[in-house]
């Protein structure tokens, strides 16, 4: 809009100061990790080496590339540990953001049939538990499902199990929670194309007698694509590297590669280590989080 | 009239249920006097009781609500600058990774912020603690406020601006007395995000805190990962409420200016 002016002192200050903040908090610290996962495990503090020396000039940068190497990366994958923990938070983020379409989908359709008014309010009800820790949240399934919780009373009670099943320490227990926490990412996406959707269409199929769940699937479905792919990446991406949920809520014999990550940094302190498995984490979200930031820009500027 | 068929009404109160029950259940374990979780031992505030006793606790809370604060202004101004940068300058170059930057730490898994993060302060040898915990937090919030504040300045029309400008107001008084006041709500519903958003964190506040600063999420996962305790379920349950208020507030303030569906839109 103001091409033709030059841009003031101001606006310049306004981009430049968020584009440093991120070029420095988020850009860098990448560059960083990759540097990292080249280097080998030290004891020394930081624990890894090379350390780029700028005291010995040109000859510090020439044995500091020298001595960087992708060893790293070939250890990765010779590793059953790492190749199984990534297949796992796939297998795991693929099957709970299926299970999320499923159960998200019908509410999203249902908020966006009821009157405007009540919109909003369910909108809101929907939207608020994602505002409350995600800690307390998985914390309150660990009361539940805890071995005299009140899911096995109920379950008990009812008759429908004789001896209390075992749900925490299980991927049972890590679907619930990934499935509850993620919830709203799901509907809210959803619920923003269904509300769009134009009601004409649907009365125009039902005029020319199409059957109501040919409707859903011929005309409805596919008009709400772009909330569906939006609400598939919103969970899927985050979820493949979910560390508070299977933490809480899984056993200990398979870790997802959040726990992963988490366990070579906190527990083995191999930094390079935990550098390499976030390194091909992000290679494999990549594509992902491309098509979404695509979705997102096209969402927020419409044009 | 649309018809609420009953499908979706069930559809409405099973999918409600499953998302407060546990909610409930823990606010409804909180008050029960047995210190065997499983065991209801009748109504009682004890455990509140004993929360405010415990110094350390007390101490977590105070810290995460300071991080809190420091880290949703920040995150405020910063992110208010970029939802400006982004819809209101035209094109400048870098925009395109400028944009990237922003979209991408919605969806990064938390594991790999903190730990590159982490990884940074520890090349520039900055001293963990307090400070390092407020940058990563604002960083982390600051992309969410942009969303939401950019989104609030794609509903409303330009050629109030432009109105401004062609009666002689310069860009930063157009901006004081006609932009600001119109996305005053957006930002205010942004910065509570944002405060929500720093007292739950508990991955990214792992890696960056140092010795001494431990808050409360940090305190509460070591004392939960053992197993369930009842002080924790009071903690849990006073912080449920807190957010749960501020979050109402939050959306009236929205819904005032009309903002409805910023928040669905992040």
């Amino acid at each position: 809009m103001k091409q033709r002016q030059r841009r003031s002192t101001w606006q310049r200050l306004a981009i430049r100061i968020p584009y440093a903040w991120l070029l420095a908090f988020f850009l860098v610290p990448f560059l960083i990790v990759l540097k990292i996962s080249l280097s080998q495990t030290a004891i020394a503090q930081p624990p890894y080496t090379p350390v780029l020396d700028v005291a010995a000039g040109w000859r510090g940068v020439v044995a500091f590339f020298d001595a960087l190497s992708l060893e790293n990366y070939t250890l990765l994958g010779s590793d059953p540990l790492y190749v199984l923990s990534y297949l796992k938070s796939i297998e795991i983020a693929a099957f709970a953001t299926l299970i999320l379409l499923v159960v998200g989908y019908p509410i999203a359709y249902a908020i966006a049939r009821t009157p405007r008014r009540w919109q909003a309010v369910l909108v809101l009800l929907v939207a608020l538990p994602f505002w409350t820790s995600l800690l307390i949240r998985i914390y309150s399934w660990m009361n539940i499902l805890q071995r005299e919780g009140p899911l096995n009373d109920v379950l008990m009670a009812l008759a429908i199990v004789k001896e209390p099943p075992v749900w925490l320490a299980t991927d049972t227990a890590i679907y619930i929670g990934i499935v509850y926490s993620y919830l709203p990412f799901m509907v809210l996406p959803l619920y923003a194309t269904l509300e769009k959707l134009d009601e004409s269409l649907l009365e125009a199929a039902a005029d020319l007698g199409c059957p109501r769940w040919k409707t859903f699937w011929l005309v409805t479905v596919p008009l709400s694509s772009s909330g569906i792919l939006a609400g598939v990446l919103l969970c899927f991406i985050p979820i493949v590297g979910e560390f508070v949920i299977p933490d809480l809520l899984g056993g200990s014999q398979s870790p997802m590669i959040g726990q992963t990550i988490w366990m070579e940094f906190f527990g083995n302190k191999d930094w390079p280590a935990a550098s390499t498995v976030a390194v091909v984490l992000v290679c494999l979200l990549v594509t992902p989080i491309v098509i979404y930031q695509n979705q997102a820009m096209r969402v927020v500027e419409r044009d | 009239m649309r018809r609420v068929s009953a499908v979706n009404i069930a559809a409405l109160v099973l999918g409600l249920t499953f998302l407060y029950l546990p909610i409930a259940v823990l606010v409804i374990y909180s008050f029960n006097a047995s210190r065997l979780v499983a065991v209801w031992g009748g109504w009682s505030t004890r455990w509140y009781a004993e929360l405010f006793n415990d110094a350390a606790l007390v101490d977590s809370a105070v810290i995460s609500l300071r991080l809190a604060l420091a880290s949703a202004t920040a995150a405020t101004i910063l992110g208010t600058l970029a939802a400006l940068a982004l819809s209101r300058f035209g094109r400048f170059r870098g925009r395109l990774p400028f944009a990237a930057m922003i979209y991408a730490p919605l969806v990064m898994p938390e594991v790999i912020t903190g730990l590159s993060l982490l990884l940074l302060f520890v090349a520039i040898a900055a001293e963990r603690g307090f400070w390092t915990v407020a940058i990563a937090h604002t960083t982390m919030a600051m992309c969410f406020v942009t969303v939401i504040v950019q989104s609030r300045l794609a509903d409303f029309d330009v050629s109030l601006e432009e109105a401004a400008m062609d009666l002689g107001a310069p860009p930063l008084r157009t901006f004081l007395s006609v932009t600001l006041p119109l996305i005053v709500p957006a930002i205010a519903a942004a910065w509570m995000l944002a405060f929500a958003l720093s007292l739950d964190d508990l991955v990214i506040a792992s890696f960056t805190t140092g010795p001494g600063t431990t808050t409360l999420p940090i305190r509460i996962y070591s004392e939960v990962r053992l197993g369930v305790k009842p002080e924790m379920n009071a903690v849990c349950s006073i912080m449920v409420g807190v957010v749960g208020t501020a979050v109402i507030i939050a959306s009236l303030l929205a819904k005032l200016a009309g903002a409805r569906g910023a928040a669905a839109r992040v």
